[in-house]
């Protein structure tokens, strides 16, 4: 485990005269943090390496989808971006519908004649961009919420405690038709109903580790140093517990992708004319019957990143915590 | 040399563990329980000294000086550094004298944070307290401290994982001394660690005490450490303190009956002495800091307590020069309790009193 101890005996030696430089730079020895210890044990692990490798040509497909919805975007800002695609994702064309794979169609077309890749391509730039966002919003909002809850403890950490509990409770599905009927189908109400549910573990879980490190000896020497409330928080505490942060921030990315399948699913989804995985699946379970491959590959697709998805949160859980993993 | 750099005076330190909640009022089981974990502590830190700070686990040593240092608020009673006092200073000014006070904490492997290298543990009071040195200043000042510790500077880029227990404590060591510290609580800093690496972080503590005119508050419940490193040596129990002498006199003429048994729990290396010298044996654990007994807080244990010892509480008294001691069975005349025990006039050491300890 610990590498020094094989280095020197006890690292003394005797001092040079006092005043003398630093060190250059060439001459330091370069630590190997717990990170990239982490990192050398997760390139070991092939089901993760696997994992993501698919997630890369994944992303790299996504953002070729996300290019052509940039360059249709009415916004300045974004539509001199050129289109890479040779087909669009929202242009009909019935005289082509429901072609069977094609070397001009590969996955070929959906009912109103669009072709299916580049469909299945723009929704993975959106159903990624909401896994990501609403990943991010969850991580941002339940570490904070966690971290200042567990550390100030007592009853303000009760009463945050609490908050989590009764939101918990609402059923969300509800919540979500609720919103969606009141505001109408949007992004935004996407994210802030996927966001909002999914930071509520998180913040436990950040809690819970809190609570355990709080008391160990190198945050009260932070305070003896120092160090604010603030910095003894977000620069002590929460740098420690990012390893099962880490892990479970991967573990939500593929349960949000779902969720948002399930609700495109219910039609609360993202608007048409937009694709995502889960509405693209939708319409493939219409034509199961008929035109198998419109369910066979927008399923494929979301089974192959969702598995990925899992592969890289185990392997970041062993390569963070190799003792929880029993040889 | 005589000068005090902390005065302590009265200080005390109470945890409230009562039950306060809605449930515990209503069914009247709001029961008052108060730790008094540090009850009472009067003492002056001498500028340049060590003060060795001895007692059994659970004794209020560790809690005495982090409320020092104010990690604890004390719940009644005042700290005075060079003339402040500390325990009414806000947390913001009491930011400005934490430089001067520092701690070397007990267990050296989670006294450093694990995600920090090794540098920028070091540095981290210099830029917290805002030293004033540039980045490149720090790092200078980090290698130098590293230098006096005994590590070597190129290792700066480590992280604490990489470093075994006795350096480990010597980068716990530079950290306190980055601050540039006046008094230094030493909170066991050497129990954690091997025999062999013992000894060296003990000279290593002394070194710098001499080059860095440093104080110590030497916390530890290993006597004989205590005797190596520390000019007096104060004996807590139960919160109070109870014996205060200079090193010498409490190893070779202790006087209050706690002092005596935890002196004579040391075993001596010599298989013969060893047999031939009389012990003071206590029956019995420490009582619950809740509910401490009345009076001296040993007496239920005291091999020499009489009635009034459940009574009267020991006033700290000088029994020989620069000697107290909190014991009402001895005074300056008398100053060996066995001695008084034995006496014919000693009413008062008879069976029944004893049986009071039930």
């Amino acid at each position: 485990m610990h590498a020094g101890d094989s280095t020197a005996c006890d690292g003394t030696r005797s001092m040079p005269p006092p005043g003398a430089g630093p060190v250059p730079v060439s001459e330091l020895v370069e630590g190997t943090s717990l990170w990239t210890d982490a990192w050398r044990r997760l390139r070991r692990n092939r089901l993760a390496v696997f994992g993501g490798a698919v997630l890369a040509v994944i992303a790299v497909l996504s953002i070729a989808g996300a290019l052509q919805l940039a360059s249709q975007s009415a916004s300045p800002f974004f539509n001199w971006i050129p289109d890479p695609l040779p087909h669009r994702f929202d242009i009909t064309n019935l005289e082509i519908a429901n072609e069977p794979p094609s070397w001009s169609h590969w996955m070929g077309t959906d009912i109103l004649g669009r072709d299916l890749f580049v469909r299945l391509m723009v929704g993975g730039a959106i159903s990624l961009t909401v896994g990501l966002v609403s990943t991010a919003v969850s991580f941002a909002i339940g570490v904070s919420y966690g971290a200042i809850s567990g550390y100030l403890g007592g009853r303000t950490d009760q009463a945050m405690m609490r908050i989590v509990d009764i939101i918990y409770s609402l059923p969300y599905i509800f919540l979500v038709i609720v919103l969606v009927s009141i505001a109408g189908r949007s992004f935004l109400i996407l994210f802030a109903a996927l966001g909002a549910v999914s930071w509520l573990t998180m913040a436990r879980i950040v809690r819970g580790q809190v609570l355990s490190l709080k008391n160990q000896e190198f945050v009260e020497a932070a305070r003896c140093v120092g160090a604010s409330e603030f910095a003894t928080i977000f620069r002590h505490i929460v740098p420690n517990t990012l390893g099962p942060v880490i892990v479970y921030t991967t573990l939500t990315v593929p349960t949000v992708m779902l969720q948002e399948a399930f609700l495109s699913f219910l039609g609360l989804g993202v608007p048409p004319p937009f694709s995502s995985w889960g509405t693209l699946v939708n319409d493939g379970v219409a034509a199961m019957a008929i035109y198998p491959w419109q369910l066979l590959f927008p399923a494929l697709t979301l089974a192959f990143t969702l598995l990925s998805l899992n592969f890289v949160g185990d392997g970041l859980r062993d390569a963070l915590d190799p003792q929880m993993r029993k040889e | 040399m005589n000068e005090s750099l902390i005065a302590l005076e009265n200080l005390k330190v109470h945890f409230d563990l009562s039950r306060r909640g809605l449930v515990a009022r209503a069914t009247g089981r709001a029961a008052e329980r108060i730790v008094k974990a540090v009850d009472g502590v009067t003492l002056d830190i001498r500028k340049g000294e060590t003060l060795g700070l001895v007692g059994e686990s659970g004794c209020g040593k560790s809690t005495t000086g982090r409320a020092i240092l104010q990690l604890v608020r004390p719940t009644s009673g005042s700290v005075r550094f060079a003339g402040t006092d500390l325990v009414t200073l806000p947390e913001r000014e009491m930011k400005q004298h934490r430089r001067r006070l520092q701690m070397i904490f007990q267990n050296p492997y989670a006294s450093l944070n694990p995600r920090m290298t090794v540098g920028s543990i070091i540095a981290e009071p210099m830029r917290n307290f805002r030293l004033g040195f540039d980045d490149r200043q720090a790092s200078v000042r980090t290698q130098e401290l590293m230098n006096v510790v005994g590590l070597d500077p190129r290792y700066v880029k480590r992280y604490p994982h990489e470093f075994s227990g006795g350096q480990r404590q010597r980068i716990g060591i530079a950290r306190a001394l980055a601050a540039d510290p006046r008094f230094i609580v030493a909170d066991e800093p050497i129990s954690a660690l091997d025999v062999s690496i013992q000894a060296q972080i003990m000279n290593l503590l002394a070194d710098l005490q001499e080059r860095f005119e440093l104080t110590y508050l030497f916390i530890s419940h290993d006597l004989r450490a205590v005797r190596h490193v520390s000019d007096r040596v104060a004996v807590m129990y139960l919160g109070r303190i109870v014996e205060l002498a200079n090193a010498t006199d409490i190893y070779s003429r202790q006087i209050h009956p706690y002092t005596k048994a935890l002196i004579s729990a040391v075993p001596v290396a010599d298989p013969k002495l060893e047999k031939q010298r009389k012990r003071v044996v206590l029956q019995g654990d420490v009582p619950s800091p809740i509910n401490p007994p009345t009076g001296c807080q040993f007496h239920t244990r005291c091999p020499f307590a009489i009635a009034a010892c459940s009574r009267v509480v020991p006033a700290m008294t000088e029994i020989q020069p620069q000697h107290f001691a909190s014991c009402i069975r001895v005074s300056p005349e008398h100053p060996d309790v066995e001695a008084v025990a034995a006496m014919p006039g000693d009413k008062h050491f008879a069976p029944d009193d004893r049986s009071l300890e039930k």
